[in-house]
């Protein structure tokens, strides 16, 4: 303003205006470029972009189905899910994981099994899952939580649907329990079915049923903010709970065998002949499914695995043993209908048998011998002559061919898994197994249910109830029906059948005489269970030698050693005259069949029959 | 002043040329008013959604404007000689202020800006983004255009020296507008294209060294970040995909106001600042950007007649600056919102959210205004 010259100032404001018109195009220019960028992003890119922005803001969260429960054949509950509050921790976001666990110590009571079954479980888990450091809160514990939660990062407590099996250790063998899914079982299961599912079936009915109890998973779409925070649910597929299983267990039943056991070792299974529904499936010892649930701590599992009871070993199923004396009624069976012998068939017991040309003596078990001896005495009384006898007569194939259609040596096709299969053995088996001929004396042993045979106690109990109902065979199973929430029965399985070609019906008859004269004459070797029951019992004892007995040495229970004392068999079924129940007992080292395991199969009838709501 | 009188001379005049509608003259340049106001009003819309509908956000934005339009007001009304007279003990505080902050300043953002005055707060590399422009234009006016080689640099001296000290504190983005400011004023005085080409040159040539020995970690890392977003999608780069998912994802109509999933779901960073344009962006779509553009161009095109219309140098020099300084803000806004350059937090005019950037904002459109209405009839 100081140099007023109309020329210079016609001249800067020319300039100037010059200059204007650059900056406008420059301005022009920069407009032009971010309305391009916008086309690029907004008209171009739209979709990309749309499909980018969605995938923030939509996430898709799996919701588990709740599993079906499992039901004895009363309605009893077996297996359940109770609400439980448990505390969780994501370890990555723990600065000091023996600190936290130390300052959450001091607010809820954490036990030094909880600690290491936590560790136990971080080691095994996908990062940035939650591993529970407690279950079970009580309300003041959760409370308490709440109110110290912010100097908690990463510890959270969840409200979960936890499995329970109410009646404990009562039905583990035969229910098993659920578990935290393995790597191993990631594998087997349909990945997009289990994405919100933690447990899964690891034995037993759980194992075997997973399918049915597990349930179809659900979806919520829901929308998340950049905290990953879920905003609100747009929508949702509702998972579909599992089915409800309904078992032939009786748990009542169950009570009572597991009862008469005791404190003895063994298994007891009972079965409807009719049908082939278990009844029940005992096997001792036994343990608390609901420790394995959310992982049990090692202390704890090796308690259970060094423990000589083996209470993890399913005796029902896996359990092989000699059927010692409980082989006889079958073998009386086969000699008669494979015509080597009628019931009136007599042989003359000294006491010990030979074969011809051999010194060695197969000992009677009444050093004494039992005289003559038919058929019905033979069973009543467990002659083993008898049944040397009439093996040799028979020869170990045919005896072998006609046992194998009651189910021996064979599996039982029992809908759990893990069962044995025993030994029903022939001259091709040993071939097959030892690469070594046949010798005939062990055609002998075989006769009375020694050597090489072997037997679940289940199989014992399919075989009898094959015996007693006259050849109809049964495949044994505990799956009952399935039904919905509403108790409707949705899927009754049929269970595979077969049946014997008899012969004669007085060949059956003839033996199951035998069996009931076990129970219900003087001389009968389980006579002490006949109280005068409006029914009658057919039985059998058995014992199962463990240790061997040098020939010439003399057994004397007491002064053997429990664990090489023998093993105690009964088999029974009632009413004889149209079986409704079998059962099968095995007491480890119980000692004589009659006096231990007898009376255990006697209270499991007697209840059956007597004392608990008659089988529809 | 005289305006009064010219009035009363030619009262036609008065009301044509000058803009002055009421009769006893407030100072106000009606169609920059206009477009300034609706700016305001589109911002405190955006704003209500981009803060997830907070009235609390909006009040205080809205008693912010109102200062703000009140500050553009009340300089209006300052004829521009006096504004010119202050110039050089403005720009003197100004830069007494930058070296205070240098010493003593309040530790903020992990940078030095802010001085507290006790009362207020104050961050004088604000002031400095109208006190350089001015002191440029004031010392260019006093010397011939287009500038002599000796003009040239001492007006290159006054620019330098207060950005040297803005970028140390450190504000990058903050000193290169204010170096952008000064820039213009240069640039507008008539100084000739191949000095231009020359300094564009060196400066080119500046770029490795500023890299290598100017400039800090995270500078670096913005402009690498800016370069590849995709090198660091949850990191630094994760402000720039977010914010170009919200922008590309509001299509040609956009979601519709409150309707942005990437802003209502906090995705957009800093989604009521400095990245407020990607919300706009995402619930108004590209046609809600043609009309935003639109008046924001309405706004640079009226502040660049005004300064056409400037009387003398200085005036003329100081609305030409202002104005395009204006619209480097929008450009600089945008561009950096939808991943052209570089991020470097500079808020979009009157429309993101926060307090000093719009005074000063302001206070230059009410330079504007004065500059218009102030002007005395010369023929030409």
């Amino acid at each position: 303003m100081s140099q007023f010259d109309l020329k210079d100032h016609l001249r800067e404001n020319q300039l100037f205006t010059n200059r204007t018109i650059v900056a406008l195009v420059g301005i022009t220019l920069v407009i032009t470029a971010i309305i391009i960028r916008m086309v690029y992003l907004q008209v171009i890119g739209h979709e990309h972009y749309s499909t980018l922005s969605q995938n923030n803001r939509v996430g898709i969260v799996p919701l588990a189905p709740t599993r079906g429960l499992i039901l004895d054949r009363n309605g009893v509950i077996l297996a359940q899910n109770l609400p439980s509050f448990s505390l969780e921790i994501v370890a990555e976001r723990v600065k000091d994981m023996d600190l936290i666990i130390k300052q959450l110590a001091a607010i809820v009571e954490i036990s030094e099994r909880d600690v290491d079954r936590f560790k136990e479980q971080l080691q095994q888990q996908r990062r940035f899952q939650p591993a529970t450091l407690r279950f079970r809160l009580n309300e003041t514990e959760v409370a308490r939580l709440a109110v110290n939660r912010h100097r908690f990062p990463g510890v959270e407590v969840q409200a979960r649907l936890v499995r329970y099996y109410p009646q404990t250790a009562l039905t583990v063998h035969a229910i098993g329990y659920v578990g935290r899914i393995s790597e191993k079982d990631e594998q087997e299961i349909e990945a997009a079915n289990y994405a919100a599912t933690t447990h899964i079936g690891k034995l037993g009915i759980e194992k075997a049923y997973e399918d049915v109890l597990h349930g179809t998973v659900g979806y919520q779409r829901v929308e998340t903010n950049a905290f990953g925070r879920m905003v609100r649910v747009l929508d949702r597929i509702e998972p579909v709970p599992g089915q409800n299983i309904v078992l032939t267990l009786d748990t009542e039943l169950q009570r009572v065998a597991r009862d008469a056991m005791g404190e003895e070792i063994g298994a007891v299974v009972a079965i409807n002949p009719k049908n082939g529904e278990i009844l029940t499936l005992v096997s001792t010892g036994d343990f608390d499914p609901n420790l394995f649930v959310n992982g049990i701590d090692r202390k704890t599992y090796k308690e259970l695995q060094e423990s000589p009871a083996r209470p993890l070993f399913n005796r029902a199923l896996q359990g092989q043993y000699p059927p010692g004396s409980t082989f006889k009624p079958f073998v009386a069976l086969a000699g008669q209908e494979l015509g080597v012998i009628d019931a009136e068939h007599t042989v003359f017991c000294r006491g010990w048998y030979s074969l011809k040309g051999s010194t060695h003596r197969y000992r009677d078990w009444k050093k004494e011998g039992h005289g003559t001896t038919d058929l019905k005495k033979a069973v009543i009384e467990s002659c083993d002559v008898y049944f040397y006898e009439l093996a040799q007569a028979l020869g170990v194939d045919r005896l072998h061919d006609y046992l194998t259609q009651f189910g021996f040596g064979r599996r039982t096709g029992i809908d759990i898994a893990g069962e044995a299969t025993g030994i029903l053995p022939s001259t091709r088996w040993k071939r097959d197994t030892y690469n070594k001929p046949w010798y005939l004396g062990e055609t002998l042993i075989t006769g009375i249910g020694q050597g090489y045979t072997l037997t679940t106690p289940l199989q014992l109990a399919v075989t009898t109830a094959t015996l007693a109902n006259g050849g109809q065979y049964h495949q044994p199973h505990l799956l009952g029906s399935i039904v919905n929430a509403q108790t409707e029965q949705l899927f009754v399985p049929k269970h595979p059948s077969s049946t014997i070609k008899k012969v004669d019906n007085r060949h059956w008859q003839a033996v199951i005489d035998g069996m009931i004269n076990v129970v219900h004459s003087d001389r009968g070797t389980a006579r002490r269970l006949d109280h005068g029951q409006p029914y009658q019992i057919g039985g059998k004892t058995g014992t199962a030698q463990v240790a061997g007995i040098k020939q010439g040495a003399k057994y004397n229970e007491d002064e053997t050693p429990k664990h090489l004392r023998d093993h105690a068999l009964f088999i029974a079924f009632a009413p004889a005259d149209d079986p409704t129940i079998a059962v099968a007992v095995i007491v480890e080292h119980g000692g004589h069949g009659g006096s231990v395991a007898a009376p255990i199969a006697g209270a499991v009838i007697d209840h059956y029959l007597q004392g608990a709501a008659p089988p529809p | 002043m005289s305006i009064n009188r010219q009035k009363h001379y030619e009262p036609w005049v008065d009301r044509h040329k000058q803009g002055t509608l009421f009769r006893r003259g407030l100072h106000l340049d009606w169609p920059l008013l206009a477009g300034l106001l609706i700016l305001s009003g589109i911002g405190l819309i955006v704003l209500y959604s981009a803060s997830g509908q907070d009235m609390d956000h909006l009040w205080r934005q809205a008693t912010r404007l109102g200062l703000a339009f009140g500050v553009m007001i009340g300089v209006a009304q300052i004829p521009p000689h006096h504004i010119e007279r202050w110039t050089p003990w403005l720009f003197g505080a100004g830069i007494l202020m930058l070296l205070a902050v240098e010493a003593v300043g309040d530790i903020s953002k992990g940078a030095q800006r802010w001085l507290d005055l006790g009362i207020i707060r104050f961050q004088p590399s604000e002031l400095m983004k109208l006190a350089v422009p001015m002191m440029v234009a004031w010392y260019l006016a006093e010397t011939r255009l287009p500038p002599s080689l000796k003009a040239t640099g001492v007006a290159a001296a006054l620019i330098f020296i207060p950005v040297g000290l803005i970028a140390m504190q450190p504000d990058l983005g903050t000193s290169l507008l204010v170096c952008a400011a000064g820039v213009f004023v240069v640039l507008l005085s008539g100084i000739s294209w191949r000095f231009i080409g020359i300094i564009a040159f060196l400066g080119t040539c500046a770029v490795p060294l500023m890299w290598f020995f100017g400039m800090h970690d995270y500078q670096r890392q913005r402009v690498l970040t800016f370069l590849d977003p995709g090198t660091d999608p949850l990191g630094t780069g994760y402000h720039i995909i977010q914010s170009m998912i919200a922008i590309g994802s509001g299509g040609l109509y956009g979601k519709g106001w409150l309707n942005g999933t990437q802003s209502q779901l906090d995705f957009i960073p800093e989604r009521s600042t400095d990245f407020i344009f990607a919300v706009f962006a995402e619930e108004f779509g590209f046609f809600g950007i043609v009309l935003l553009l639109t008046i924001y161009l309405f706004v640079i095109l009226r502040g660049l007649y005004i300064a056409s219309q400037a009387q003398n140098s200085f005036t003329r020099l100081l609305a030409g600056s202002l104005t395009i300084t204006f619209f480097v803000y929008v450009a600089v806004n945008i561009g950096m919102v939808s991943g052209l350059l570089p991020v470097v937090g500079v808020p979009l005019p009157l429309i993101s959210y926060g307090g000093t950037s719009m005074i000063t904002l302001m206070t230059g459109f009410g330079i504007l205004m004065s500059i218009q209405t102030h002007r005395k009839l010369v023929t030409t």
